[in-house]
């Protein structure tokens, strides 16, 4: 027996059926406190089983000489039925004459905690159910918390079972009374208890006549008195950039910005700034396809918009108007976040932090505190999150991402962390905090203790060389020059080693697929330069479209030795001032130009080159 | 923004999420309305292009009414077409209709197996020359790590619990009592050597939702799904041997709107006309564990 197909509509007939209104609902609580059970029974009393589905499975359980369950219509995959426990979310589809509902059955059990998680940040609305009989449990309260760290308002309470405590009114009203301080803890104000039997229905889709004393919703009525999010228009306009898009087929000569609107609106002719980078342009026009053309659009829209300018921005960065409230730009924050990774969150090392559509490598910094979810007791001497645990910390990214702080909005601060290769844990930024004690700083200076250095200073490898150690960076914001500056880099240290220089290029190959592999890939290239440097070297290195962050990085890691940052042709900083600008005329002349840069001079303007009568072959 | 604007948003930015994310990205298009439903919201999202190829896995046990709207359209479209099959078990003639294998395990070779070996490259894959309007042997033979597929939650219990971004090992399995958590929009996008990820972009749609959007966007839908005067139509498509039409006489999209939403399929099972559902204990989770679609 399985729910194949299962397909929703109710019985009547339904009005206004253009443009449905459509909510999405997510059913959580303890395990067997009977999610399944309530689902089952609304879809039943509303007429929303496909034919003949609910007489087949009674007979089903007949046959197998099981009691009938509700929950079967809804545990569809034969693990489930076999322990008698939903292991993932469901959606089922359901109508009422207001709206169209999925809701979401999660399951009760820890294990399952991601998939509870999952099944919840989808919804709109949450109905937490307690069993009667067995009063709050800690996935009770666990649930209830992170329902209210997912930022759902709209909380209800379905205290099941009644008929187990024979409708008594006392146990139904104490547990609403210790429930309903919990979840004020929490900053949940529930809007309702309903005392109801799953089982036998009352409650769930009629009055029940064994419940005088309650005059409430139904639980089908009070799902239809929940208000659907008010679309953020009234925000200012967010948009992640998702992609910049460029097909050439059919003479299509669009350079398209696409993404998705998170909040506010937009329109052609409207200034825009992209952060972090900070570049700013105008918008250009609004594309889609097979659409009138449109000037203007708004929250929820996946759009495409073309720029004014050309200018080279990156996927992962957030898209604002210039004219409206700025997000905050911090690489150092204060977070909720809960783990349900299988390994813990530790300190002092690599995570990747998906943030809008940003990437980006991630740190934890400081743990402020742990809470226990289910009693809200804090702990604050672990030195890890593990599994299931909510907690208050520090992150620390490798470079400025931005965000609007929780007061503000919470759309642009809801992050996940990966861990290798699985979202471990979900979370959502609270402020910025100051930059004091950043990781970076700390462990640059940390790291200069831990090495043994040789016998060779670097006087005497400067005597042998004939020239001092560099580290030479190429960059260039012009998109057309994106592959010749490697060119430049491989002649430059063609050039310099044929006139005896010791010297070395390595690059940073473009379009690498991710932006935390970005990260280490300039953090390596920076770690490789002391090495060179150390040994004496002309380390030359392009990357294209070097940013702020980066160059300030390198220059940090670099601080010990000479390192000259040069850009080529169009900028691709934002107030970073690079050593040299040298304008793009072809590659030999640049090459020229750079090595005029590199050369030392002494003070009587003598190239200060031993021995370069022996020219290399 | 009306339910149709939305359901459309979300799947254009899962498909984006989808093309950012992975090099070797291909979608399945099984010639059936919600694939090329799916197709259409790669227009959508790609601005008129559709910037990855679309593979079908020939059973050659397909209506061929089938075959000969994928093949027009492909052209039409300018899509890079590729086509896989199990050539093996069709030349030994290991399938239902020959009577040498039960509908089960000639599914799990015609389709499952087909696909897997399309996917990773180690079968012929063969692609629709668009000057000579012939398949030729493609000489791609990487493995495809994200496949988009059109399967829909309402469709059936299993697939009521996939994810948007569903991860299969390296023997195609689907390991559902473990699958990845996705919270808000942020989906599983990293995947380690050897496995791949199927992306469902259609997830949250019904069948109804489905005709709305085709009668609204005017999209082409093969005329198997209408009625052409015989009573009958069908509902859903797959190999003639275990697809029957139903008894219909809707002959355009709004009479089928119609009729799935207040005639006589409305309380009933999409697929009930499809045997092999009925064959795995009424659902597909024997079959879609081991990579059915």
């Amino acid at each position: 027996m399985t729910v194949a197909g299962l397909k929703h509509y109710a019985g009547e007939v339904i009005c206004n059926m253009e443009n449905r209104e459509q909510m999405n609902i997510v059913i959580v609580g303890h395990v067997d406190h009977g999610k399944s059970t309530v689902i089952g029974r609304l879809l039943a009393d509303t007429g929303s089983l496909p034919e003949g589905k609910l007489e087949s499975v009674k007979e089903y359980c007949r046959k197998n000489s099981r009691p009938f369950e509700y929950a079967f219509l809804l545990d569809a995959l034969k693990d489930e039925q076999a322990q008698g426990i939903t292991i993932d979310t469901a959606r089922c589809f359901f109508k009422t004459n207001k709206r169209d509902y999925i809701i979401i059955d999660a399951p009760g059990h820890i294990e399952f905690l991601k998939n509870m998680v999952t099944g919840a940040s989808r919804a709109e609305a949450a109905l937490l159910v307690i069993d009667a009989n067995e009063g709050i449990k800690e996935n009770s309260k666990r649930h209830g918390h992170i329902v209210s760290m997912l930022g759902i308002k709209q909380v209800v309470v379905l205290v099941n079972k009644m008929d187990l405590v024979d409708f008594d009114r006392d146990v139904f009203n104490s547990i609403t009374e210790e429930f309903t301080e919990f979840l004020n803890k929490i900053n949940i104000n529930p809007i309702n208890f309903i005392p109801i039997s799953a089982f036998n229905g009352d409650n769930v889709a009629e009055k029940s006549c064994e419940t005088p004393w309650y005059d409430g919703h139904t639980v089908l009525m009070q799902l239809d008195s929940f208000a659907n999010r008010k679309e953020d228009i009234q925000l200012p306009f967010r948009m992640p950039v998702q992609d910049i898009y460029k097909f050439t087929e059919e003479n299509d000569h669009r350079r398209i910005v696409a993404g998705t609107i998170l909040s506010g609106t937009i329109k052609a002719g409207d200034e825009v700034v992209f952060l972090p980078s900070k570049k700013k342009s105008v918008i250009n026009s609004i594309e889609g396809f097979n659409v009138n053309s449109a000037e203007k659009a708004g929250v929820g829209q996946a759009i495409g918009v073309t720029l004014k300018t050309q200018i080279y921005i990156k996927s992962g960065e957030l898209m604002v108007r210039a004219d409206e409230i700025q997000p905050v730009l911090s690489s150092r924050f204060r977070v909720n976040i809960f783990w349900v990774g299988k390994f813990p969150l530790i300190k002092n090392k690599d995570y990747k932090l998906k943030i809008g559509t940003s990437r980006i490598t991630v740190k934890l910094a400081e743990i402020l505190n742990i809470i226990d979810a289910a009693e809200l007791n804090i702990n604050t001497y672990k030195d890890q999150v593990e599994r299931h645990d909510v907690a208050e910390c520090i992150l620390e990214t490798v470079k400025p991402i931005a965000f609007d702080p929780i007061s503000h909005m919470e759309l642009t601060g809801r992050f996940v962390i990966v861990d290798n290769y699985e979202i471990s844990g979900g979370g959502i930024i609270l402020e910025s905090v100051s930059d004091k004690g950043s990781t970076l700083h700390h462990n640059i200076g940390k790291s200069e203790f831990f090495w043994e250095k040789g016998l060779v200073s670097s006087n005497m490898r400067e005597d042998l060389y004939g020239h001092k150690a560099k580290f030479v960076v190429l960059t260039s914001g012009n998109e057309e020059y994106e592959q010749s500056i490697h060119k430049i880099g491989k002649e430059l240290e063609f050039k310099l080693f044929k006139s005896n220089y010791t010297t070395y290029y390595l690059g940073i190959a473009s379009h690498t697929s991710d932006s935390s592999d970005r990260d280490s890939q300039i953090r390596q290239i920076g770690e490789l330069a002391i090495l060179f440097a150390d040994a004496g070297h002309i380390f030359i290195t392009s990357v294209f479209n070097l940013d702020d962050y980066e160059a300030e990085k390198l220059k940090l890691l670099n601080q010990t030795h000479e390192i000259k940052i040069v850009n080529i042709g169009e900028s691709p900083f934002d107030s970073f001032v690079p050593d040299a600008d040298i304008n793009y005329s072809d590659i030999g002349g640049v090459v020229d130009s750079l090595c005029e840069l590199i050369k030392n001079y002494n003070k009587n303007g003598v190239e200060e080159l031993w021995d370069r009568s022996i020219t290399r072959n | 923004m009306n339910h149709l604007d939305k359901l459309e948003a979300q799947s254009v930015y899962i498909l984006r999420e989808a093309y950012r994310e992975f090099k070797n990205i291909c979608m399945l298009w099984s010639i059936g309305k919600d694939s090329t439903v799916l197709l259409w919201l790669a227009r959508k999202a790609f601005f008129g292009h559709v910037p990855m190829p679309l593979v079908h896995i020939d059973t050659h046990y397909k209506i061929p009414e089938m075959i000969k709207y994928r093949d027009d359209l492909a052209l039409k479209w300018k899509l890079t077409m590729i086509y896989g099959e199990n050539s093996e078990a069709l030349a030994q003639k290991q399938t239902f209709p020959d009577g040498k294998a039960d509908r089960i395990t000639c599914c799990q070779t015609l389709k499952s197996e087909a696909l897997k070996n399309t996917l990773s490259g180690e079968w012929n894959r063969y692609t629709l020359d668009h000057t000579t309007s012939k398949y030729v042997l493609d000489g791609n033979r990487e493995k495809y790590t994200g496949v988009i597929v059109g399967v829909r939650a309402d469709e059936e219990g299993s697939r009521s619990k996939e994810r948007y971004f569903s991860p299969r090992d390296k023997e195609n399995d689907w390991d559902v009592g473990d699958q990845p958590p996705e919270f808000w929009n942020q989906f599983k996008t990293d995947f380690a050597p050897g496995t791949h990820i199927r992306i469902h972009p259609l997830l949250d749609w019904t069948e109804l939702n489905i005709w709305e959007y085709i009668e609204r966007e005017n999209i082409p839908i093969t005329s198997l799904y209408f009625d052409q005067g015989s009573g009958k139509r069908y509902r859903s498509l797959g190999c003639y041997p275990c697809t029957s039409p139903v008894e219909s006489t809707s002959k355009n999209v709004s009479e089928i709107i119609e009729e799935l939403k207040s005639g006589k399929f409305a309380n009933i099972a999409e697929r009930s006309g499809r045997a092999q559902d009925k064959d795995d204990g009424g659902g597909l989770e024997t079959l879609r564990r081991g990579g059915y679609m």
